[in-house]
């Protein structure tokens, strides 16, 4: 099979491709040259992580580069030049014979129309016919990629639907015009693994039953191991590596590929010692979200974001909280730490934390510390970093002088391995990673005893999550810190916790040491969680 | 939808109740009154006209006699202009200032989002900073100058249009207080589409409509201007209320009979009663439009739908 695809004439070649931006700093190039090949019928990945180019060469195809934006080089649709195609005679080809999906199903649909009116509109422009004769075919294409009650659901509007269902809705539209190739451009990656997972097996049997070719672009190696039959990695780019799925997973050549590989999450964490005491603990904790009604409507009602749950951190653990989006993980965080109001009864080591008010609470918060997931918007853009960093100083420790903040500061980023010049600069001077190294600093300056870290790692590319990995357990290690580590991500928590708890709809449905629960969940949901995550191994 | 409309204005009742009763303290507690002229009257004469006025009365009572009085569509008698009464000077006046207003409106409306479309397409090229600059300019040329000068160019040089007046009512006499009225307005419509067309531009469902090779067309008047057109809409409810309750100034120029000059005559004069009158008329007309945007918002947007 993967040797008659071999020879097959491939239906997109890409020749020398170059994307380059203008931009007040000068041009910056995002694709420097590239060749690539996409042969009918087969799934061919585009690998890299944030900034490799692997999304700018295909928008730079398909024309729909920012207005700085310039391709050139060759592009061929079966003998067809994209690059430097008139829009109209290039909108012949894209919504009909190479279609998208993207990243961001939440915002990919105007919210402003009905699906259904918006699949109908790509039918009719490229076939020709009214949007009531493109009514069944429509039906028909929802019925496909799985939406329920169709004849319902096509009068929806985006905002009526879940984003997997909105992802299946883009789907929907990329078959409409039963395409050559469907590009999906990170289609999974801001949905639940569950979602994920159905996902990708939709989008495998719709291959298979229209024969197309799926172009995944992808940060993601273990979809990329399970899916797809040729791989291109990119960096800076370039294509640094093509070949064989298999043969690039067992064979790595380039250095990049392999220490993308390896940068997957490696290593166990081992439990504290039995009669380690209780640092942090929260019984019985319940947490109900108002929803109002409105002025002059009185319909005021509850959600429960968290039922009844409870939870014990001993001294130099570290709890994984699993989850998907929903299942109330960040709110028990949350609620942990006394942020918002709830229920049940709280202690931090000795001292019962459940009546405390604001107030009561402010000597205890220095250490009880919190890192959050975006590191874009939890660090403020007007202060300095050593401003950030050193803030919480000036609440728990007055009476430092400028210059022993100055010297904590300094130490606090040589711990999380920044530069300490950092402290005079801006947080948007700094990447991803470093941004949360930043915040790990602001919450490590105060010498916490136990923290909570709400997704620190699932905005960052997999090599810096690594890194950030190695830094929190350096720091749990160096200063007996213990962890509630909040996330969505099974091969993170697996490698940075000694007992894991399963959230689902606000309830624990499962907990245990971290080596039973991977190894031998007993819960259905757990199961499906793991099952549904796709591993780096073959 | 029904019941929406029936809920906010039932809520409009507390809010004028709120504004009246405001108004009319604040306008009571300013120094002077109706009758302080530069050359006093003689405290008979003063007297008199307190009690013809009933203005000799306890404040409170005063309040309850004009609550009452207004609830049944009586605001009273004017003090200055002595033979009307203010329902019947807003009566007399508002037909002139809603017909200007409604066409200042009409063109500044249409005029803005078309200019400020256009804008955004171009963004940045010569054409882009061209209209944002003339835009800028009319929202900062205040219209006391812009009338001045359109009566010079076109009224007296080139002598094309009348100066000012209402005349038959035709056209030829609105169209420049028409023109010195929507000019700012205008401005700040073109200003705020080509903003908002900018940034609907920019979403990732415009990007899933180029993808899906839908012609420009389409994209541009179909999906982004849609969006684009919330925040203009937003603002059409004050700049709607404004214009059609009359400018003193551009009434003033163009000697047009409308309801625009009451409001600054009223309170220079401390006429209450025609202050009054032409606060209640204006919260009226805030508080319509901005029903009238809230439903044309939902017509918009789905998700804001009231049912």
């Amino acid at each position: 099979m993967a040797d008659t695809k071999n020879t097959m004439e491939p239906i997109l070649a890409v020749r020398g491709l170059k994307v380059s931006f203008t931009t007040p700093d000068g041009d910056v190039n995002a694709v420097k040259g590239i060749d690539l090949d996409v042969r009918p019928g087969e799934t061919l990945a585009v690998v890299g992580e944030s900034g490799s180019g692997k999304s700018q060469t295909m928008m730079g195809i398909m024309g729909l580069l920012a207005s700085n934006g310039r391709v050139s080089g060759s592009a061929k649709y079966r003998g067809q030049e994209m690059v430097g195609l008139p829009p109209k005679a290039l909108n012949d080809i894209r919504g009909a014979k190479i279609t998208m999906i993207f990243q961001e199903p939440m915002t990919s649909l105007d919210p402003l129309y009905p699906i259904g009116k918006q699949i109908a509109e790509v039918i009719v422009h490229h076939r020709g016919g009214t949007r009531n004769q493109a009514r069944p075919r429509v039906l028909e294409l929802l019925k496909l990629v799985g939406i329920p009650e169709p004849d319902r659901r096509i009068d929806s509007y985006p905002h009526e639907m879940s984003g997997g269902q909105r992802q299946r809705v883009m789907i929907a539209m990329a078959l409409a015009n039963e395409p050559d190739i469907l590009i999906a451009d990170e289609p999974t990656t801001a949905l639940d693994v569950t979602i994920q997972a159905q996902i990708l097996k939709l989008l495998r049997d719709l291959q298979k039953r229209f024969d197309m070719a799926i172009v995944l672009i992808t940060h993601d190696l273990g979809i990329v191991r399970h899916f797809a039959e040729r791989v291109a990695v990119m960096r800076r780019g370039e294509i640094v590596e093509q070949g064989a799925t298999a043969e690039i997973f067992e064979n790595p050549k380039a250095d990049y590929t392999r220490m993308l590989i390896d940068a997957e999450p490696h290593g166990r964490k081992a439990a504290p010692a039995d009669n380690a005491p209780i640092i942090l603990e929260g019984r019985n904790v319940v947490v109900d979200y108002r929803i109002d009604g409105g002025l002059l409507k009185k319909r005021a009602s509850t959600f429960r974001a968290v039922d009844n749950v409870s939870i014990s951190l001993h001294e130099g653990q570290t709890i994984g909280v699993v989850g998907e989006s929903g299942s109330g993980k960040s709110t028990l965080g949350r609620a942990l730490l006394r942020l918002i109001a709830s229920k049940g009864a709280y202690r931090f080591g000795r001292t019962d934390i459940s009546d405390l008010d604001r107030n009561g609470m402010r000597p205890l918060r220095r250490s009880m510390q919190v890192v959050f997931q975006d590191p874009y918007g939890s660090l403020s853009p007007r202060q300095t970093v050593g401003e950030i960093i050193t803030e919480g100083l000036y609440v728990h420790e007055p009476q430092l002088s400028r210059a022993e903040r100055d010297k904590r500061a300094i130490e606090a980023l040589k711990e999380v391995g920044l530069d300490p010049a950092a402290r005079n600069r801006y947080p948007h001077e700094f990447s991803g990673g470093q941004r949360q190294r930043i915040a790990i600093a602001r919450a490590m300056i105060l010498k916490p005893q136990a923290v909570i870290l709400d997704e620190p790692t699932s905005a960052l590319d997999r090599s810096v999550q690594g890194q950030v990995i190695e830094l929190l357990r350096d720091l749990q290690a160096k200063h007996g810190l213990s962890y509630v580590f909040i996330s969505h991500d099974l091969s993170v928590v697996r490698a940075m916790s000694d007992y894991v708890v399963v959230m689902k709809d606000g309830k624990i449905v499962e907990e245990g040491p971290t080596d039973a629960i991977f190894s031998a969940p007993k819960a259905d949901y757990t199961k499906t969680l793991i099952g549904a995550a796709y591993n780096i191994g073959p | 939808m029904f019941s929406f409309v029936l809920r906010r204005l039932a809520s409009a009742v507390p809010t004028l109740f709120i504004v009246v009763t405001i108004s009319f303290f604040l306008m009571r507690f300013a120094p002077g009154g109706p009758f302080n002229l530069e050359r006093p009257l003689p405290p008979a004469t003063m007297e008199n006209l307190m009690r013809a006025y009933q203005l000799d009365q306890p404040l409170w009572r005063q309040y309850l006699t004009y609550m009452g009085n207004a609830v049944t569509g009586d605001f009273g008698p004017s003090y200055i202009y002595k033979d009307n009464s203010v329902a019947e000077l807003i009566g007399k006046g508002l037909p002139y200032s809603v017909e200007l207003g409604f066409y200042a409106l009409l063109l500044a409306l249409v005029g803005g989002v078309i200019v400020g479309t256009f804008a955004a397409l171009r963004q940045n090229s010569a054409l882009d900073f061209a209209v944002m600059s003339v835009a800028t300019v009319g929202v900062t040329v205040p219209n006391f100058v812009v009338g001045p000068v359109l009566t010079l160019i076109f009224a007296i040089v080139l002598a094309w249009l009348p100066a000012g007046g209402w005349g038959d009512g035709s056209l030829r006499f609105l169209i420049l207080p028409m023109i010195a009225l929507a000019l700012p307005q205008l401005a700040v419509f073109a200003r705020l589409t080509r903003g908002s067309m900018i940034e609907a531009l920019r979403t990732d469902h415009i990007r899933t409509a180029r993808a899906y090779g839908l012609p420009a067309k389409s994209v541009v008047v179909v999906h982004a201007m849609r969006g684009a057109m919330l925040p203009v809409v937003s603002y059409l409810a004050p700049c709607a209320a404004a214009l059609l309750t009359g400018s003193a100034v551009v009434e003033t120029i163009f000697t047009i009979p409308g309801v625009g000059r009451y409001f600054v005559l009223g309170a220079i004069n401390r006429d209450y009663t025609l202050v009054m009158g032409t606060v209640v008329l204006i919260a009226i007309f805030v508080i319509v439009f901005n029903l009238a945007v809230d439903i044309l918002y939902g017509l918009l947007d789905p998700r804001v739908r009231h049912d």
